[in-house]
């Protein structure tokens, strides 16, 4: 009896305790946060799937469809409920992870994405690497130069970068480097050669990378002037400290962490350059996912990598917002 | 005739100049001062008045663009720092002239725990390994009064408030022993009561470290607490330049005369405030001729047209700025 | 996408003038606009073909003298379909940012002025709204109602409204304390008169700043909806849908895809540099000393 009291009791001092620390709790609240958002985001898309003009029946099975089969096929889908139940189905089977099958290739829709979430991932992956390593250097070199040559360069460049649609920059590149010149293959190849893969995922990594870093450049050089300018920079030069040093030491610190968080809402965007990569250079992925279930009018992988979309979405906001209140102490210990 | 003391900190026709728009204008105006050592030495003036830009000018931290030192010598140990290279002034910033400043809650860095901070500055000038800087850092703040210093030297400046932050850094500008602390009116941003403690507490420390102190202020009360000597600045020149029992007792310039009306005091009762019409002139309006004479009771027609010097009033000591003052002070 | 600047000063028109008046970007992306908008407004003087007109003779031409950016799939100057594209993108940009304007204002300011619990909850929606990327959602919307002009500018309109919600809430809700809405509301004022009279003529510039860059955004959104194929229908010429094309075609036609990426690029620079200059013009900390 006693023994389990304790054990009882000795669970909610651990779960307090660890409630306590104010990284874990911060990092609580906001998952707490995301909960909501995603029903609301699932709420949405239940909505404008239904919004679909027209009849889902006779859509999937066609104007000869009989009378008879368009009511089974409803019976089927469920759409002679009432909207509540439906809803709460719904909402059911997306917690079961039950997203429906693909009307035209028959595998269920989380069989059609885990294939291709490789190749997305791999692409984004490439292209966060790319946008960063090119575009925090040069962030910062542009906020310390200041009206130089190279802040002029480096502004212009990130406001043209940022100026192309996704599906624009990757159909020129596809054209310069690719028809063109050759260098890159124009059609994603399926070898096993890792360097053959690599030249494949080139173009399209350097596609979303280029316009990620057009992105990274101008967040970081507004935030970098914003720190430089800030009283405790003129206190640590007071001190002694040299300019190499005030750089890396007190200026990046403070500038960077807005940057995590705008680079981390940025994913959003990336995403959806990411779908017009994808349909462009033709990789399997996502993104030629959709495209082809817009085309072909399937409507339950639609809704299905919808669903899909959103939660990514809201798990790396969520993850953002976390690693922002990790690294700057103001929130930490508040 | 006894020899003087070598002054620690000199000022030989300062000259600094802001830009804006196109033109360069002058904001502090041929400065010329001595800071003696021990001493305190107060900087007295309206905003727009050039002391902190003087202060500034003194370490080299104006900002980079628009801003210049374009004249003038600034003495210091054998050298002038004016035309030293940028990176002997980063040995000198900190190590032996030292500032603090106005706003304790954007002067510190808000991800650099106070102990950092502190050590930094060890660290720098003195080198040494971390422990030895750490264990430092926490005696100076000890000496600073802040409570539980041991558990404090972990935390975030935002854990801090106003008074303590501010005697953070004056902790960190002493960490290196400065000969000479320049203090931009450290107090102004702080409640009155912990005012007067960290005033109490800068002047124990200036004992203690036998430090000069170059103490920046719009506030005479402040002035008659702990300066030695007073310098009055207006429109980006000395107007006067006072032991602060003199000026007090016997101010001479019309401007110092309309400070100290304005300013309500415990030995004079019975007497109504009275605010200085007009304001200071802007960087690209100051008048010729004498600055102050659009504002001035006492001007006559040579002050519009002679651009008056600060000579000797008599008095030992004691120079103005002004050729027609009453004679015998302005009351 | 702004960087959250807080600024609630409201500008005015005149000091905003001075500020970005000087700065040669602007002018730039205001002269690149200009052309661009004249030559929509004028197409039909300008074009020297008919954009509809099918010439199968002289199907997937390049550049000639004749065709100036070659002909495409059914023998249609490139050029002239070009020229009447301008008039779709910035149509549709236009007419979904002031929808996106005049609904987003208002849910901000409402939001603002009545704070408590409709503003937590707005603001809640706002988020959502916003962390959800423009494209994706334009994209879902475009496809659940089916490809037409009404249905793009509707979808675009809907991912533009978070923005314009976001930026009037701010200063409404400082604007809100300010002593001449205090004494409008002690002279008897309801709330709808302090709102539309009061609070919003201070808005504005700021607004009409945030509108064009929304409004590249915009255009951005609906040529990536065009190349899917969730834009107008055709033959009506887009410069999405005409890039649609090059890219179905891109190994023998390389200036199919070329010409009309150019002239999406251009207008949405354009628009980019005269939307930075504004905003550099109401954010002094943004300009660079």
């Amino acid at each position: 009896m006693s023994g389990e009291k304790s054990s009882v009791s000795t669970f909610w001092l651990v779960f307090a305790n660890v409630l306590g620390d104010p990284v874990i709790s911060f990092a609580f609240k906001r998952l707490l946060l995301a909960i909501p958002t995603l029903l609301v985001m699932l709420t949405a898309i239940f909505v404008l799937v239904r919004l679909v003009p027209g009849d889902a029946a006779s859509v999937i099975l066609g104007d000869q469809a009989t009378e008879a089969s368009l009511r089974a096929m409803r019976a089927r889908l469920g759409l002679d409920q009432p909207i509540q139940i439906q809803y709460l189905h719904f909402l059911g089977e997306v917690l079961t992870g039950n997203l429906g099958q693909s009307l035209s290739s028959g595998r269920t829709v989380v069989q059609e994405v885990l294939l291709v979430l490789p190749s997305t991932i791999q692409l984004t992956l490439a292209a966060i690497v790319i946008g960063i390593v090119l575009g925090l250097p040069l962030g910062i070199l542009a906020a310390l130069g200041r009206n130089s040559w190279i802040d002029y360069v480096s502004r212009l460049v990130s406001l043209v970068g940022l100026s192309f649609p996704a599906f624009v920059s990757g159909i020129l590149l596809l054209i310069v480097f690719a028809i063109q010149l050759g260098w890159f293959p124009v059609l994603t190849s399926d070898s096993t050669d890792p360097l053959e893969r690599l030249r494949s995922l080139a173009l399209p990594a350097l596609n979303l990378g280029l316009i990620l870093m057009a992105y990274v450049v101008r967040v970081t050089r507004s935030s970098m002037l914003g720190v430089l300018g800030e009283d405790y920079i003129r206190t640590a030069r007071a001190k002694g400290v040299t300019p190499t040093r005030l750089v890396m030491r007190h200026a990046l610190r403070n500038g960077l962490i807005p940057v995590v968080t705008v680079v981390g809402l940025y994913f959003g965007t990336l995403i959806g350059n990411s779908v017009l990569t994808e349909i462009i250079f033709n990789r399997p992925g996502l993104g030629k996912l959709i495209f082809g279930a817009l085309n072909a009018r399937d409507y339950t992988l639609l809704e299905g990598l919808m669903i899909i979309f959103a939660i990514c979405v809201i798990v790396l906001n969520t993850l953002t917002d976390i690693t922002y209140g990790l690294i700057d102490p103001r929130v930490k210990y508040k | 005739m006894t020899s003087f003391p070598r002054p620690a900190l000199d000022l030989r026709n300062l000259r600094t100049e802001f830009r804006i728009g196109d033109h360069w204008y002058p904001a502090v105006r041929n400065v010329s001062v001595s800071l003696m050592p021990n001493e305190t030495l107060a900087v007295v003036g309206e905003s727009g008045s050039g002391k902190s830009v003087t202060a500034l000018s003194i370490l080299r931290l104006l900002p980079h663009a628009g801003a210049r030192i374009q004249g003038g010598e600034v003495l210091f140990e054998g050298q002038d720092l004016v035309t030293l290279s940028e990176r002997d002034m980063s040995t000198i910033r900190g190590n032996s002239i030292a500032m603090i400043f106005q706003e304790p809650m954007t002067s510190l860095n808000p991800t650099m725990t106070v102990g950092d901070q502190i050590a930094e500055a060890i660290l720098i000038h003195r080198g040494g390994s971390r422990m030895e800087a750490k264990a430092e850092a926490l005696r100076l703040l000890a000496e600073v009064k802040i409570p539980s210093a041991k558990s404090r030297l972990d935390e975030y400046p935002h854990q801090f408030s106003g008074g303590m932050r501010q005697r953070v850094m004056i902790a960190m500008a002493l960490a290196c022993h400065p000969r000479v602390l320049l203090a931009d009116e450290p107090t102004t941003a702080l409640d009155v009561t912990i005012q007067a403690q960290v005033l109490t507490q800068l002047e124990e420390l200036k004992q203690a470290y036998g430090m000069s102190m170059l103490f920046i202020t719009h506030n005479l009360g402040v002035v008659a607490q702990i300066a030695d000597r007073v310098a009055v600045m207006y429109a980006g020149e000395i107007v006067e330049l006072a032991t602060v029992d003199a000026l007090f007792a016997k101010p001479m310039h019309p401007y110092t005369a309309a400070l100290l009306r304005a300013m309500p005091r415990a030995d004079r009762a019975n007497e109504s405030l009275e605010p200085i019409p007009g304001s200071v002139p802007g960087l690209s309006a100051v008048p010729t001729g004498c600055a102050y004479a659009p504002r001035c009771p006492f001007k006559d027609r040579s002050c519009t047209e002679l651009h008056p010097e600060l000579v000797s009033s008599g008095d030992p000591g004691h120079l103005v700025r002004c050729p027609v003052r009453p004679v015998g002070g302005v009351h | 996408m702004t960087i959250g600047v807080a600024s609630v000063a409201v500008s005015q028109p005149s000091r905003l003038w001075l500020a970005f008046s000087r700065n040669p970007l602007f002018w730039l992306g205001a002269l690149l606009l200009a052309i661009i908008i004249v030559v929509a407004v004028f197409a039909p003087l300008i074009a020297p073909h008919d954009p509809l007109e099918q010439n199968i003779v002289a199907r997937l031409e390049p550049p000639s003298a004749e065709f100036l950016f070659g002909t495409d799939n059914y023998g249609r100057d490139v050029l002239s379909r070009l020229i009447y594209g301008a008039r779709v993108s910035l149509m549709v940009g236009f007419v979904a940012i002031l929808i996106a304007m005049t609904i987003g204002c208002t849910i901000g300011i409402v939001a603002g002025y009545v704070g408590g619990a409709l503003d937590q909850l707005v603001m809640g929606g706002l988020d959502v709204l916003l962390s959800f990327p423009a494209l994706l959602l334009g994209l879902m919307i475009a496809a659940m109602l089916g490809a037409s002009l009404q249905n793009l500018i509707i979808a675009i309109a809907i991912t533009e409204i978070a923005p314009f919600a976001r930026v009037a809430r701010a200063p409404t809700i400082a604007l809100k304390q300010q002593d001449f809405v205090i004494a409008g509301r002690a002279l008897g004022f309801g709330p709808v008169r302090i709102m539309g009279v009061h609070i919003l003529p201070n808005l504005i510039s700021d607004v009409v700043v945030m509108s064009s860059l929304w409004m590249a955004s915009a255009i951005r959104t609906e040529a990536s909806l065009s190349f899917i194929g969730l834009g107008v229908p055709p033959p009506t010429p887009t410069w999405g849908s005409m890039i649609r094309e090059g890219f179905d075609n891109i190994l023998d036609a390389w200036w199919l895809a070329v010409f009309p990426s150019l002239a999406i690029l251009v207008t949405v620079l354009a628009l980019n540099l005269l939307g930075d200059a504004l905003r550099d013009a109401i954010d002094p900390k943004l300009r660079g000393e």
